[in-house]
């Protein structure tokens, strides 16, 4: 029997359609279709300069935006070689482990409603409020925060900044014993993830899965280690990895990357170095308001960059980094002229839910959702 | 491997594979020709020093009025055990048709469909080369440059007798 899950329905996590083929209630065969939220996001930035651009990179993954946004920012940088201040980069660094936990709170209460633990979203909704008012805090914006901009940040973190992220580092890590109370020995969690969508390690690889799906099946690969960007190197942290590659694996790789997270974002505002936000070169970055009022030349530059935008030469560079999902990696082609000649992103979300008939085949039906919800996409990266 | 090692490595036992090879921005990028594809990737995949055994990403780049071969295909291949990535350029033209990569790695699929359905180009020997992103029916390819972006030229009463749309080309009607 042939059978259409989606694509409008809260368990597939936006607008994803499945096409399941079944025998009885196992499932032969999953096949995913998508494209129902594709809005040309690649072909429209095209059309924008470099610094508007930036913008559209937020709303693809709208659980991450800040990775999407430094994924970009680190491959036009990459194009036009500047060296970014220590303390933009930290502040990159704090901001985005900000977001993995963001996304991983998401994760882990709509993956736990989905399988019938509801309370689990009321409590990781409440703490990823707070991740959210942090984001309000450094950009003014709860979601599309557009914080990393070419050359550095926005602005400055405003005073008070660290005192905010000292409180979330202390609570957190009671919630965290908290959700893991609620579930992790919990039997019909147990029952309900373990064995299930196992994949090996090698048939991940094949399969291009990356981030926690891929570290669940016990491949240590984590691009924050392997390659580090954005001073990642300077961080102590583990990389959590799984044995069987099942649901339970995943989540359990999922929640202690959160910890790892807090350990990373302690360490960065602990080592918070003094210094400028963003590059003083003024052909990539505007120059501050007040010397725009005083000093002429500075006026010039602040002209040309809101009018003719950044130069960047003339050639390509692919920049990888690991989002909460996976691999996000950006390949940047430029023609020496203000708009980006094409942009791609390569979105994890998009190739981990290609893999949902490895994962899902031989399964019962009612294993799908915890298959989707272990999968981890957004739509809107899918989609584009 | 350093950068520069893989690239003498790959110089010293395949240097006829490619056009060229050069370090760009810190990364390894060759440029090989579509027939070599195939073979060159399975023994990036299988050599002891290399181990180029994750496939990153497939995307394409319309090169239209610029090059000669009007697309270019771009693999990025990674190797997770070494950690080091190389960048495969493959130029081809409009007719021309590219090996597909999934007798290698199964996510090919999905992201070789990608490039189809945004640029038109066609994968010998893909499994189910159908549109992902866009409606099945849809016309034309979005990623190309000669497509248009957006909008309708929208109509009034000065302008309505000189757009005449009856004849026009699907697609024709919008800039």
């Amino acid at each position: 029997m042939t059978l259409n899950v989606g694509p409008q329905h809260p368990a597939t996590h936006g607008v994803l359609r499945v096409k399941i083929d079944l025998d009885g209630e196992t499932i032969i065969k999953a096949e995913p279709i998508v494209g129902y939220l594709h809005t040309g996001i690649e072909k429209n930035m095209e059309a924008k300069k470099y610094n508007q651009a930036n913008t559209m990179t937020d709303r693809m993954d709208y659980l991450a935006p800040m990775s999407n946004n430094l994924v970009y920012v680190l491959a036009v940088e990459k194009l036009l070689g500047v060296d970014i201040p220590l303390r933009a980069q930290y502040i990159r660094v704090i901001m985005t482990e900000l977001t993995r936990l963001n996304s991983h709170l998401v994760w882990l209460g709509t993956h736990a409603t989905d399988i019938g633990a509801m309370t689990m979203l009321l409590y990781t909704f409440r703490e990823r409020e707070k991740i959210l008012k942090m984001y309000e805090m450094v950009s003014g914006v709860r979601m599309m925060s557009t914080y990393f901009r070419i050359g550095g940040l926005a602005q400055d973190v405003p005073a008070g900044f660290d005192k905010r992220v000292k409180e979330i580092l202390d609570t957190f890590p009671s919630k965290i014993d908290e959700y893991e109370g609620l579930l992790t020995e919990n039997q019909i969690w147990k029952n309900r993830t373990i064995g299930i969508g196992k994949v090996s390690a090698e048939a991940a690889i094949r399969a291009g899965l990356s981030g926690p799906l891929l570290r669940g099946s016990g491949v240590n690969w984590d691009i924050r280690k392997a390659n580090p960007y954005s001073s990642y190197d300077k961080f102590d942290f583990n990389v959590p990895l799984g044995k069987n590659g099942d649901t339970y694996d995943r989540y359990k790789c999922r929640v202690e990357e959160m910890r790892q997270s807090l350990r990373i974002i302690r360490q960065a505002l602990d080592g918070l170095p003094d210094g400028p936000f963003i590059t003083t070169d003024r052909k990539i970055a505007p120059p501050p308001k007040a010397e725009v009022l005083k000093n002429m030349e500075q006026l010039i530059h602040h002209f040309k960059y809101w009018t003719e935008g950044i130069k960047v030469p003339e050639g390509d560079a692919y920049v990888s980094i690991e989002s909460p999902k996976g691999e996000i990696g950006c390949y940047v082609v430029s023609d020496g002229s203000p708009n980006p000649y094409r942009v791609h992103f390569r979105p994890p979300s998009f190739v981990n839910i290609s893999a949902l008939n490895l994962l899902a085949k031989g399964h019962m039906i009612a294993d799908l959702i915890a298959i989707i919800g272990t999968t981890d996409i957004v739509l809107g990266e899918v989609d584009r | 491997m350093l950068t520069d090692q893989i690239k003498e490595h790959l110089e010293k036992n395949r240097a006829a594979d490619f056009e060229w090879i050069k370090i760009s921005h810190g990364d390894l990028v060759g440029e090989i020709t579509p027939d070599k594809l195939i073979e060159l990737c399975r023994y990036l995949r299988s050599d002891a020093d290399l181990q180029f055994n994750f496939l990153s990403m497939i995307t394409a780049v319309d090169y239209l009025g610029k090059r000669e071969r009007r697309f270019e295909v771009v693999y990025s291949l990674y190797s997770i055990p070494q950690h080091h990535r190389i960048m495969l350029k493959v130029p081809i033209n409009e007719d021309e048709e590219i090996p597909s990569l999934t007798v290698l790695w199964d996510t090919a699929n999905w992201q070789e469909r990608e490039v189809y359905d945004m640029f038109g180009i066609r994968f010998a020997g893909h499994p189910d080369l159908r549109r992902i992103l866009m409606d099945d029916d849809w016309l034309g390819y979005p990623q190309r440059k000669d497509f248009p972006l957006t909008y309708e030229v929208p109509r009034f009463s000065h302008n309505f007798n000189e757009l005449d749309l009856k004849d026009k080309e699907p697609g024709e009607d919008i800039r």
